[in-house]
């Protein structure tokens, strides 16, 4: 529900101020979760989390801490509000997306709180642009009560070994089923779509595998249209790690590193589909 | 009526291509004038502001090796033609790495530009690609309507800021909002501003430079008596100020816009054989 902004000189201090030499350390982790138009924005003295969800059944998280901005000031213990994504990534690349190492986007980001329109000013070769993105009430978010108590799988894979499954995943297929055993296949994609089936695997022992704590034997399936935008924080990744829960639910958890060699992260969490039949298992 | 002309320098043809190409991506069918100097495409558009919208002017003797022209009379040695400037644009797409490049206007079944390319070929004849380009001639009577726009009475003239940084700011402005304002003053400050129940966004560009302009009379004109600081704006729509921005392939020697507050915005970009004027009205 939209709250009508207040005009920005008020005199109500900032509870959130932050200033960022290089705005794509922001809009590229954004980017990764964008699939849906409004996110949720957290912030505390750790740092900035945005969050997206779809179909009550999948949420991204992004994670920027306080240490990639040069400066990140919050003054209450949290700070949370709803914002038009869309309207945001197109503030923060106001000046163009293409990749010049010389000419960073300087951000500065003001919240004065509740009610309040988020401030943006971004800096290029001297042209200023001043933005104001009006905020809404946050949204209840999921919780997906994922704790490491609670996984019964893991699986630590580079990013460049999945890269190219999930760019070519067969979207006529409904779901993307994850196999993962402590014995063969180990650690399996398989998708159903209108050509047949196709399965990729991955041995316990692959370059590619990091890490392998795999238990009990588990195939769960995904609505694959869910999963598809993860395809893009995969992309800016080196690292994912992949853990499922005992009620089947999945965590990706994505390691970037950004142009300064800062490390980000984003995660994506997905419920089971639960329109199969055991006996289609 | 005749015309033909022929290019067969490189470099000539890609500067002519290019220009096409700017035009094309303007005016979806415009005017082409002949004259035994110049070439102008000319957009009228007598809906929206009563008068012409684009006027392209180029000297035909820096693009052209030959150049023949004998207009519809005697008195009146021009020839006027309308066409779709995509089609020329599409035929000098085939003439990249071409010999020579022929232009003529014939009439076999219909009036058309036969455009033929000469290309390169192993061996030793070349090779001939022609395109037929459909145009209408534009009868005398009509002529009156393209006549050379005159500089509006403005409130503010002001250089325009680095093309490419002006072009990145109104492509991300154009998901925001249909229409932007563009304000400026007589000391070198121009904005961009949208505003939207969503979002409101401003971009400021400073030290621009105002362009000096001698008034015909020699007395102050309303521009010079103007207070330094105040804003001229008019409020455009979006799409056509990025599609002439979009379509500057090269830098412009010269880029300056003239503001007529709330009425029009009149833009000049000159290039070093060629000119464009562009005019967008104000939204009500």
């Amino acid at each position: 529900m939209p709250l009508s902004a207040r005009p920005p000189g008020s005199g109500e201090p900032y509870v959130l101020s932050a200033s960022l030499d290089n705005a794509r350390h922001l809009s590229s982790l954004l980017r990764a979760v964008h699939f849906q138009d409004h996110a949720t924005c957290f912030a505390t003295v750790n740092g900035l989390k945005v969050t997206v969800e779809d179909a009550k059944c999948i949420q991204a998280n992004a994670f920027i801490q306080a240490e990639v901005f040069q400066e990140f000031d919050v003054q209450e213990d949290s700070v949370t509000f709803r914002i038009n994504l869309s309207v945001l990534l197109d503030c923060l690349t106001i000046f163009g997306t293409s990749a010049l190492p010389g000419t960073p986007t300087a951000l500065r980001m003001c919240y004065r709180g509740y009610s309040y329109p988020l401030m943006l000013f971004l800096e290029e070769g001297g042209v200023v642009t001043v933005c104001k993105i009006n905020t809404q009430e946050p949204d209840e978010l999921l919780d997906f009560d994922f704790c490491s108590t609670n996984v019964v799988n893991k699986v630590i894979l580079q990013s460049e070994g999945l890269r190219e499954a999930f760019a070519e995943l067969d979207m006529t297929s409904e779901v993307l089923q994850i196999t993962m055993s402590p014995d063969k296949p180990y650690f399996r994609l398989s998708t159903f779509g209108n050509a047949g089936s196709a399965h990729l695997d991955y041995p316990r022992d692959s370059d590619l595998m990091e890490a392998f704590h795999c238990n009990q034997t588990q195939t769960n399936r995904y609505k694959i249209s869910l999963l598809k935008p993860s395809t893009k924080a995969l992309a800016l990744s080196c690292k994912v790690s992949i853990r499922t829960d005992a009620q089947g639910f999945l965590s990706l958890q994505y390691m970037i590193r950004n142009e300064d060699g800062q490390i980000c992260f984003v995660e994506y969490y997905c419920c089971p589909d639960e329109d199969i039949t055991d006996a289609e298992l | 009526m005749r015309f033909r002309a022929k290019i067969v320098d490189l470099a000539c043809l890609n500067h002519f291509s290019r220009v096409i190409n700017t035009i094309a991506k303007l005016a979806k069918t415009c005017a082409l004038r002949l004259t035994v100097s110049k070439l102008y495409f000319i957009l009228s558009d007598k809906v929206a502001n009563g008068g012409v919208s684009m006027w392209c002017e180029l000297c035909q003797g820096n693009f052209f090796d030959e150049f023949q022209m004998e207009g519809v009379a005697a008195e009146h040695n021009e020839i006027y033609l309308e066409l779709v400037p995509e089609n020329l644009s599409r035929a000098l797409k085939t003439a990249q790495n071409a010999k020579a490049v022929k232009i003529k206007l014939t009439n076999k079944h219909c009036p058309c530009l036969r455009v033929a390319v000469e290309l390169p070929s192993l061996s030793s004849s070349s090779r001939m690609v022609t395109h037929d380009i459909p145009v209408g001639v534009i009868p005398r009577r009509l002529w009156n309507d393209f006549r050379e726009p005159s500089v509006p009475d403005f409130d503010v003239s002001i250089y325009l800021p680095v093309l490419k940084t002006m072009k990145s700011v109104v492509e991300r402005m154009k998901n925001l909002s249909n229409s932007i304002v563009i304000e400026a003053n007589l000391s070198g400050e121009m904005n961009l501003k949208i505003e939207t129940d969503l979002v409101s966004v401003t971009t400021h560009f400073k030290d621009l430079g105002n362009p000096p302009w001698a008034s015909e009379d020699g007395c102050q004109s309303s521009a010079q008596s103007r207070d330094l600081e105040s804003m001229a704006e008019a409020r455009i729509d979006i799409k056509k100020l990025l599609q002439l921005l979009a379509g500057q392939q090269v830098n412009p020697t010269k880029a300056l816009c003239n503001i007529v507050s709330k009425r029009i915005v009149h833009f000049i970009l000159l290039h070093e054989d060629v000119s464009l004027q562009y005019f967008i009205p104000a939204l009500a």
